[in-house]
């Protein structure tokens, strides 16, 4: 049997999405900027798929969708993008400790030229104190960046409320809401942000495309020159097919998203219930009731979680911690340090993340392999010390 | 008593992104057996320096795309493990103490048993298999009379590197697997190219992994503050220069030394007490007796009585044969027939049967004598 609950590193493509991106990779192969009726085709078909995406987060106003080639690129031009804008008002940013790296690195790299980046702390539940945002922010702010749904923990981040903050100080926010976006209802107005990323292929859409919502009036900088596609926002022809994978995965996500968010939540519980009920020492990292419906990192004490890992695929079952790098070996993950857990905890804590195609057969088969194999870990590990920590 | 299960199970085989260990997955999994290949990720993945060094490789060098690469043409599993904080502290920290103690470290000694068929056999029975493989040229055979598992120098004796295993116990014997131990090095080749494998005219690594080129520019690096410059005294106790840190010195060294002298000087001794670098001539280098700390025997149980041996202090020397007498705590005293030049200590001496040339006696660590007045 083969169980995929790594649906928060990528979902499978939906086969309405493939069937919906097909003819623009074929017979439609416009380019959208074009004059003539190929062009126009294509023209058509991307700004409805735009009209899609924005819809989806409650914004009338499609050209408030800047279309990318996926999350990261959303957060870098959010934050880059604001950065070289308001560079005259300030140079002060505020993120959280636990942002994806798009954002953490992103940040660090504005550090290293002349920014200041305060990194806002979480509880050991994952949560941020909104109040932390209200005492962060100077006159020379110039961003703040939250994510929604964390993507190691799903813990949710309570953006309404820091944009209520940010808009009485008139700082702009940016969330990262690659992971709620298809999950949880997200509305750029009732969330009160000015930029919002997105990814689409974490809903079932194709890899290689994103979006970063800019509410009008927000200033910024393109990071790409060469053409004025996406209002001057992102030069470069347009991922027509891409786009209309992504709209369509947004629309699939959105006629039953309530339903399959209860059901995901249901499977997600038997699965934390059904390991903690057979096996002592498995600990849920962080909040339990402020979270994705799909998403949950558990610490299995004294088992590492990069062998769990290797072990878990050698029976077909595909997990993972939080961070993995490019060459697929682990790193310790910076979000559960940052939620004050000990190395140990750390390079013991494996995250499960259901999606659509999760179904009960796949979380029983998960409780029937999962516990003897730990057993089996934690008798050959005793006495030995953990692999992976921090390094020293 | 021999821990091991007899029943097959999947066989981890490290792979280090050369041909050797891809040959060695390659006939196993011909095997038909349940193969997993493992590559030990020992770089920093996180350090800037390393990263912006390697545009595109957060953290993949070519040698973990390349068990990558071969691991799918042979169609098994492969995982990349993150073996920083365990390399670091099991191996580097070994490596920079004994330099630091005027010692000459064996680091593949030490990654071999306490890595390889240490943490990772350790691991590798966590996911449900019995042994581990990997590319090194020896053999492992039990003994049918004393049932012990013994370790025998490749059929290649050339590429012969049971030097470098002479310190794994019985239980690990029992767990290894050495597929490319009978094969010459020009038959791994051949079956890689064969098998069109991509790293078949991969050269042989010559080098330590972790320090390539000088390893003194990697001291510098780690732990250059607590390198010492001092005094530099030959065997009348005179002084004759200044040196840059006993760890920067190897016993038998010549070149380096900064001092004119009519007759060529070497190093003959190294003293972390007090810091200083002794030289003397070429006649001050050799001796008879070699001890050796933190024995290791794999042909017998025990040394009870002193044992006739070919043993060579070096990996790259001919066995020299030698008497093995036993000491107490886990020691042992060699005393070679013909002198031997420059013995360093902390480099693996180890003994090869008399009359069965390529079977494994064990081995030792090199012990530093007493100082200048105890070196014969």
């Amino acid at each position: 049997m083969r169980v995929y609950l790594d649906h928060n590193a990528t979902a499978p493509l939906h086969p309405e999405v493939l069937a919906a991106m097909l003819p623009y990779l074929t017979d439609r192969f416009g380019n959208a900027s074009s004059l003539h009726a190929w062009g126009q085709e294509a023209r058509s078909a991307l700004e409805r798929a735009r009209t899609t995406v924005a819809r989806a987060l409650g914004s009338g106003d499609k050209d408030t969708v800047a279309l990318t080639a996926g999350g990261t690129e959303a957060d870098n031009l959010a934050l880059l993008g604001v950065a070289a804008a308001a560079q005259a008002r300030g140079r002060h940013l505020i993120i959280s400790a636990v942002e994806h790296h798009a954002v953490l690195h992103t940040a660090d790299h504005l550090a290293r030229r002349g920014f200041e980046v305060t990194r806002l702390p979480v509880d050991s539940q994952g949560l941020l104190d909104p109040d932390e945002v209200r005492r962060a922010i100077r006159p020379d702010t110039l961003l703040v960046s939250l994510m929604h749904g964390n993507n190691e923990t799903g813990v949710l981040f309570p953006i309404a409320e820091a944009g209520r903050i940010c808009r009485e100080r008139g700082v702009p926010l940016h969330t990262d809401a690659v992971q709620s976006f298809g999950k949880l209802p997200v509305d750029v107005d009732a969330l009160g942000v000015s930029l919002l990323s997105l990814s689409a292929h974490k809903l079932g859409g194709p890899k290689g495309v994103g979006a970063l919502f800019i509410r009008r009036g927000t200033t910024m900088q393109p990071l790409f020159h060469g053409g004025t596609q996406e209002r001057s926002r992102r030069a470069g022809t347009e991922n027509v097919a891409g786009a209309v994978g992504f709209a369509r995965a947004t629309e699939l996500m959105l006629q039953d998203q309530a339903d399959a968010a209860t059901r995901l939540a249901d499977l997600r519980d038997r699965l934390e219930c059904g390991l903690m009920a057979a096996l002592s020492g498995v600990e849920r990292n962080g909040h339990p009731a402020e979270r994705l419906p799909h998403t949950t990192n558990l610490a299995f004490a004294g088992v590492e979680a990069e062998s769990l890992i290797l072990a878990l695929d050698l029976e077909g079952i595909g997990v993972s911690s939080g961070s993995a790098c490019s060459s697929g070996s682990m790193e310790p993950s910076h979000v559960l340090t940052a939620m004050g857990h000990p190395p140990e905890r750390v390079a013991s804590s494996v995250r499960f993340s259901l999606g659509r195609d999760t179904m009960p057969e796949g979380i029983a088969y998960v409780l029937e392999i999962v516990p003897p194999m730990a057993e089996r870990m934690r008798q050959v590990n005793a006495g030995r010390t953990p692999a992976v920590g921090v390094p020293a | 008593m021999i821990p091991v299960p007899e029943t097959q199970g999947k066989v981890v085989v490290a792979m280090s992104g050369g041909v050797d260990s891809a040959v060695a997955a390659a006939l196993l999994a011909r095997e038909g057996l349940p193969v997993v290949g493992i590559t030990l990720r020992i770089w920093s993945s996180l350090r800037p320096a390393d990263a912006e060094a390697r545009f595109d490789s957060c953290c993949s060098p070519a040698a973990a795309e390349d068990a990558r690469g071969v691991a799918a043409a042979l169609g098994i599993p492969h995982y990349v493990l993150n073996y920083e904080a365990e390399f670091d502290r099991e191996v580097i920290q070994y490596f920079t103490d004994a330099y630091l103690a005027g010692e000459t470290p064996n680091p593949c000694v030490v990654c071999n048993s306490r890595l390889k068929f240490g943490s990772l056999l350790a691991r590798a029975r966590g996911w449900g298999a019995v042994r581990v493989a990997t590319g090194h040229y020896a053999r492992v055979q039990r003994d049918a009379v004393t049932g012990r598992y013994q370790l025998r120098r490749a059929v290649d004796s050339r590429k012969d590197q049971s030097y470098f295993l002479y310190r794994l116990t019985q239980e690990q014997l029992a767990a290894a697997l050495f597929p490319v131990g009978h094969l010459s090095k020009e038959d791994t080749r051949r079956i890689a190219a064969e098998l069109g494998l991509a790293v078949a005219g991969k050269p042989d690594s010559q080098e330590i992994c972790f320090a390539p080129g000088d390893y003194r520019t990697y001291l510098r690096q780690r732990v250059g503050t607590a390198i010492v410059a001092g005094t530099i005294r030959d065997t009348s106790g005179a002084v004759r220069g200044r040196h840059q840190g006993v760890a920067f010195y190897t016993v038998g060294q010549r070149r380096g030394l900064g001092i004119g002298s009519p007759e060529p000087l070497y190093v003959i001794d190294l003293d972390p007490a007090t810091n200083e670098v002794i030289v003397g001539q070429d006649r001050d280098l050799w001796t008879r007796e070699v001890d050796v700390e933190h024995v290791n025997l794999i042909a017998s149980e025990a040394l009870t009585a002193p044992r006739r041996v070919l043993a060579k202090i070096r990996y790259a020397q001919a066995p020299a044969p030698a008497v093995m007498i036993p000491l107490h705590d886990g020691a042992a005293r060699l005393c070679f027939e013909d002198p031997q030049r420059a013995v360093a200590p902390g480099q693996a001496a180890v003994c090869y049967d008399v009359n069965d040339p390529d079977l494994v006696v064990g081995g030792g660590t090199i012990r530093r004598k007493g100082g200048i007045s105890n070196r014969q």
